[in-house]
């Protein structure tokens, strides 16, 4: 399906897209750690790497992968790295010396928002905050069609101006499907890639990262020419639909004293509720976040006495709209989030009350009449989980109610859930154990802390040498399902496919420590009994649960 | 009637499993046929670990929203019974609504009972078809995991979905993989009658 021909229309998810989309701008290196709402651009790379001439790689943590990246991009390829938004924080200590450094080889960052948590524990978390803090630029597509052009566009600027670029989808931009009128994938010459000395752009030791701060603020600043002149942030003018059915909008202007201003997913819903209150409205879409084109704002906002800004989660463009309306416009009504929710994704009829409230269109919702809630059905344990075995050993080895149990990201996040129940706090990727360490060492308490096989690879290893560093004795169970499951089932470094010869035994051993045994928990009373044995032990120890999960199996 | 079609918004609710995204899948792929622009919306991750799922299909001249406006779709499809309530939020007096008689258990909570399911249903549709569709692909095919592509058919042959059956059975062969196309063919030809 990715290599269908120029021109033709096909219905493409927005992740799809972006793979296409680095397709036609002719990526060489591609590195990835799954996370939804971004896993499917790995899965599918993973698939076509070989056909399509592309280096690809599930790297062991985002951080890694972004490493990687930058090492390629260092060497002159150009490069894609794709992580939902925990990952960034991640790879934000490397990210951030590379926007300092400036890429070779052009590189795009997908950045995957959740906005409500469909696919995420942890936090509703928010990439743009990444913009300013890093003086990376950050677009924003609605689409699947503007999700592959943006990676073109994206790689473009990267070449133009030598920096790597940020794509931030979310939910609804990656897992929108619509049609999309493909490009040329044009089969260009491979570049030579050679890493050239040039401790002036790579190496960041003072004095010299001052410089490299000066010249970033510069390029920022011939972005934002940039940005001001391109067609990616424009003006449309909605129109009224006539007897027959709706227009396309047109682009250019009217003398709307109202005006919205919105821009990824919530710009379509705009459309929709314009579309549905047969409102003829200038709407300025931005699909560049940072740097803005404050000109083109303010010539926007000047003609205006209401603006609304239709934005999910916290009012980032609000807040600027505002600083800039203070020059232009200083009697603007900037309006946002008194009128639409911060927390959780917008829905249409969100957009749509808000847009019939500021221009006092009287709008009634078709409503449903339900009285009784509606039981949510949440996400269990697949029937058949080897991890079930895990559960029913340590509920008959220990009193539930005397130990803690420590939880993170991964299928097993699902133990939290009744009528499993077996979590006690839950965070990050690799944070069972480093605060399973603070509270054995703040308190003493018994703790079995739950990670992953993928998530001990991640971040659980540097936790696990502090345990023996600083001396606590948690009992850490590592679940080796042999599969990065809850994403998709991509492989890692102790999956059959990965064929490393690892084991995780002897990274445990290697770690330091004493007490570690491998068990396959379908042996129920060896797994109980060891569980009971460990928690005495005054020094950290692990067991090892080894039985796959069934869908690696079904392979 | 088809070519004039302004728009035309669908929520399949279902649980993760049940096969919503090559049903969503198999209707787009019609319906860009057709000529129509689409907009879909799914989820995948963490939800598909057997939790309550919603998909969302739009198709007519120019689509904007991926998603399904509060109170504006014109077919609610449940795979489950149960789950079907959730559809209700997208429900106008005008929505139809086709379900599939079939209820899996809520873990740890007493499964509601298809006359409670539909008391709550009457007050918000005039227009209910229930169709024992697992049952159906179960008898006369020996497997119910067509049960969503018999329903979708049945859906088109009724013209609960304003698109051709053709179209359908096209996009079937588009988008099922060979060796189970055999099977999903049959329950295609099994909602005909």
């Amino acid at each position: 399906m990715l290599f269908n021909k120029s021109g033709e229309k096909i219905i493409l998810l927005g992740n799809e897209a972006i793979v296409r989309g680095a397709l036609e701008s002719g990526v060489n290196f591609v590195s990835t750690y799954p996370g939804t709402p971004a896993s499917e651009i790995g899965n599918i790379f993973y698939k076509i790497a070989k056909d399509a001439g592309v280096y690809f790689e599930f790297s062991v943590n985002e951080k890694v992968a972004l490493e990687a990246g930058i090492g390629a991009s260092f060497s002159g390829l150009k490069t894609l790295v794709a992580m939902k938004n925990f990952g960034l924080n991640v790879c934000l200590d490397a990210l951030i010396p590379f926007v300092y450094t400036g890429s070779k080889g052009a590189t795009v960052i997908i950045v995957a928002d959740d906005p409500s948590c469909h696919s995420s524990a942890q936090s509703e978390e928010n990439s743009r905050f990444i913009a300013e803090a890093a003086h990376i630029p950050v677009l924003e597509p609605a689409d699947p069609q503007e999700c592959k052009d943006f990676v073109k566009l994206g790689y473009e600027i990267s070449e133009k101006f030598k920096i790597p670029v940020i794509i931030r989808t979310t939910t609804r931009v990656a897992h929108q499907k619509a049609p999309v009128i493909l490009g040329e994938i044009k089969s260009l010459p491979k570049p030579e890639a050679e890493f050239v000395k040039n401790k002036n752009q790579f190496v960041t030791l003072p004095p010299r990262v001052l410089e490299m701060k000066k010249e970033l603020v510069e390029k920022i600043d011939k972005i934002k020419v940039f940005s001001e002149k391109s067609n990616l942030n424009k003006i449309i003018v909605s129109r009224k639909l006539n007897i027959s059915g709706g227009v396309p909008p047109a682009i250019g202007n009217n003398k709307s004293k109202i005006g919205i201003l919105a821009s990824s997913i919530p710009y379509l819903y705009v459309m929709e509720a314009l579309k549905e209150l047969n409102l003829s409205l200038p709407v300025l879409k931005l699909g560049f976040f940072y740097p803005l084109p404050e000109k083109k704002i303010n010539n926007f906002i000047k003609p205006l006495k209401k603006v609304l800004i239709v934005e999910e989660l916290e009012p980032y463009l609000e807040k600027e709209v505002k600083r800039l309306a203070k020059e232009s416009n200083c009697k603007l009504e900037v309006m946002g989030k008194e009128l639409l929710p911060e927390i959780g994704e917008l829905k249409p009829e969100y957009v749509t009350s808000a847009i019939a409230k500021i221009t006092g269109k009287k709008y009634k919702l078709a409503i449903s009449n339900l009285k009784s809630p509606v039981a949510k059905r949440l996400p269990q344990l697949c029937p058949g989980c080897p991890y079930w075995l895990v559960i029913s050993a340590i509920k008959k080895a220990v009193d539930v109610n005397k130990v803690i149990f420590g939880g993170e990201i991964g299928c097993y996040m699902l133990f939290g859930n009744s009528p499993v129940d077996l979590q006690d706090y839950l965070s990050c990727m690799g944070s069972s154990v480093g605060i399973a360490h603070g509270i054995k060492k703040a308190t003493g308490q018994k703790i079995i802390s739950f990670v992953g096989d993928s998530s001990f690879f991640h971040a659980g290893i540097p936790a696990l040498i502090n345990t023996v560093f600083n001396k606590s004795n948690p009992l850490i169970v590592i679940l080796n399902n042999q599969t990065t499951a809850m994403t998709g089932h991509q492989p890692h470094p102790v999956s059959a496919e990965a064929g490393t010869g690892i084991k995780i035994e002897n990274v445990v051993k290697a770690c330091g420590v004493k007490y570690v045994r491998t068990i396959d928990q379908s042996n129920q009373e060896e797994f109980s009994n060891t569980v009971k044995e460990f928690l005495e032990k005054d020094e950290v120890s692990v067991i090892i649960a080894t039985l796959p999960c069934k869908f690696v199996t079904k392979k | 009637m088809a070519k004039n079609l302004e728009q035309f918004n669908m929520v399949i609710v279902g649980t993760g499993g049940q096969g919503l995204i090559t049903l969503l899948q198999i209707i787009s792929e019609a319906a860009l046929a057709e000529g129509y622009d689409i907009r879909t919306s799914e989820l995948h991750g963490l939800s598909q670990r057997g939790g309550s799922v919603e998909v969302h299909i739009r198709f007519g001249k120019k689509i904007y929203s991926p998603l399904v406006m509060r109170g504006g779709a014109d077919l609610v499809l449940g795979l489950e019974m149960q789950e079907i309530l959730n559809g209700i939020y997208f429900a106008s007096l005008k929505t139809k609504f086709l379900i599939n008689q079939f209820i899996i258990p809520i873990s740890l909570k007493k499964p509601l009972s298809e006359n409670e399911i539909l008391n709550q249903l009457k007050k918000n549709s005039k227009n209910i078809t229930i169709i024992p569709a697992d049952k159906i692909c179960q008898e006369k095919l020996q497997n119910s995991v067509v049960s969503g592509i018999y329903l979708i058919s049945f859906a088109t042959f009724k013209n609960l979905i304003p698109l051709k059956p053709e179209s359908i059975l096209k996009a079937l062969k588009k988008i099922i993989p060979e060796k189970f196309l055999e099977l999903n063919l049959k329950a295609f030809n099994l909602a005909k009658i």
